[in-house]
């Protein structure tokens, strides 16, 4: 039997009924995530910072989750999960639970770049066990796409808007992996929902991490970026096959990349059929086209020296 | 329990909702502008469906194959139209407009019959 006609039959950690937008991939991520943690071995508690996702599956007095769940803010859900986590081990030590309990705590990029980096900071040096996701969907979408560290460059956001002298976001998106590197983990990775069986495999081994893990996530926001919600898949893996979003993992130092498009495609089909790049394609913008394709090359070629180097720590 | 409101002192200290997954009971099929329809006949039954549907609406059978699509739940995104990978596709849309009044046999032959 295939794959996923086996974990589909799997009854589903997260419930339809939510409020996400149409074609949001917020919840085809968390499905995804649900569908490769190995339920039948450990139970999953996730945790939620403040953003689309976490309003859209827990508008009180309704829950969209199967498994225990926990919000509190918008800049903690790594504090959060970190309490729930040393609860769990107290009480094992004392033998009032035997349970094999994984815990999982979901960001956007607001809540991961940005306001939540601190606690996040301080929840994987102090070696909290868990597994940190980021759905980077580049801007603060649920107050109506605010630009954020992890906007990319050039892109037409409500407080980075294309006008006649500026041009969207002038900073690049922050490189978060390498920041997170730096805590030196064992594995940190980054994947997308086009390639799911690539996902699925990431979230079953970074689970299995006696430690804190950290996977970002592409996760293409129809209403934000602009393009109709049947795209949704498709943008993320047009991010994967021009390389704006590498597939790739760092595992004790040493990257690893899992996927290496065949041909590598020009950033403007990525580009293009997003609204808020529209401005992009205009006469006299040719230069922004160029500075974008040039931030992506040297990105790559740098991963790919990376991966080529194999040093690890 | 969700579908009826709490009072204040019924309220569950930290907002604590004790019904799993009780946000099924609220129904999105009503958002709906775009109604996917299902071709068996020509379906691989490889899941691609279910694993990109944002709304959990593709339902599944015992053996783990797709066995419809929940109305209630479907927003008419399209995704799964997009990404079905049969030939031909074994998923169409139709404006709701255009699918009213019509059974899924109607429907099915209107699409997928040429
Ligand atoms: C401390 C604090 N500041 C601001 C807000 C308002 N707020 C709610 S959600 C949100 C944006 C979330 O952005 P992100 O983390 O990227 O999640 P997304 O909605 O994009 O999925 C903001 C600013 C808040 N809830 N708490
Ligand atoms: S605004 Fe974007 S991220 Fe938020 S629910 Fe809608 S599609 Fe999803
Ligand atoms: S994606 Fe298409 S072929 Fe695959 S299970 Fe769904 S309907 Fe059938
Ligand atoms: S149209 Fe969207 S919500 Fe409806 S079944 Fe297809 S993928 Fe799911
Ligand atoms: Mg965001």
């Amino acid at each position: 039997m295939a794959f996923l006609n086996e974990v589909a039959k799997k009854k589903e950690g997260l419930v339809n009924g939510h409020r996400l937008c149409p074609g949001c991939t917020h919840s085809i991520i968390v499905r995804q995530i649900m569908a490769a943690a190995e339920t039948e071995k450990y139970d999953i508690v996730a945790a939620s910072a403040t953003g689309c996702f976490e309003v859209s599956t827990g508008l009180y007095p309704y829950t969209s989750w199967n498994i225990p769940w926990i919000h509190n803010a918008f800049e903690n859900v790594a504090s959060t999960i970190s309490g729930v986590e040393a609860m769990y081990k107290a009480l094992k030590k004392k033998g009032k639970i035997d349970k094999d309990i994984r815990f999982i705590a979901i960001a956007s990029d607001g809540g991961t770049y940005d306001i939540g980096l601190q606690a996040l900071s301080g929840a994987i040096e102090r070696g909290h066990r868990f597994l940190y996701i980021c759905n980077d969907n580049n801007a603060y979408q649920n107050t109506g796409n605010q630009r954020s560290g992890a906007t990319p460059f050039a892109a037409n956001t409500t407080t980075s808007p294309n006008g006649s002298v500026i041009h969207g976001k002038t900073q690049s998106q922050k490189d978060i992996m390498s920041i997170l590197e730096g805590h030196h983990m064992k594995y940190l990775a980054q994947a997308s929902p086009s390639n799911w069986r690539d996902l699925m495999n990431k979230v079953k081994t970074a689970l299995d991490v006696d430690g804190p893990t950290y996977i970002n996530i592409i996760e293409p926001c129809t209403t934000g970026w602009g393009f109709p919600p049947d795209q949704a898949i498709n943008m993320a893996q047009l991010a994967v096959d021009t390389c704006v979003w590498p597939i790739y993992e760092v595992v004790e130092g040493k990257v690893k990349i899992n996927y290496k498009p065949k041909t590598k495609l020009p950033v403007e089909e990525y580009l293009k059929p997003q609204k808020r790049f529209a401005h992009i394609f205009k006469k006299g913008n040719e230069g922004l086209l160029e500075e974008f394709q040039a931030q992506i090359d040297r990105r790559w070629n740098w991963l790919l020296k990376r991966e080529e180097s194999g040093i690890g720590y | 329990m969700a579908d009826k409101l709490l009072n204040w002192n019924e309220v569950l200290i930290g907002a604590t909702i004790k019904d799993p997954g009780n946000s099924k009971n609220y129904e999105t099929g009503s958002w709906r502008v775009e109604k996917p329809i299902w071709n068996p006949d020509t379906c691989i039954n490889c899941m691609f469906c279910w694993v990109y549907c944002p709304d959990s609406a593709i339902k599944v059978d015992e053996k783990g194959n797709m066995a419809g699509i929940d109305y209630d739940h479907c927003k008419g995104c399209g995704i799964c139209v997009e990404q079905c990978p049969s030939k031909p596709k074994s998923l169409a849309m139709i404006l709701e407009a255009n699918a009213k009044n019509k059974t899924e046999e109607d429907l099915r032959k209107e699409l997928f019959s040429k």
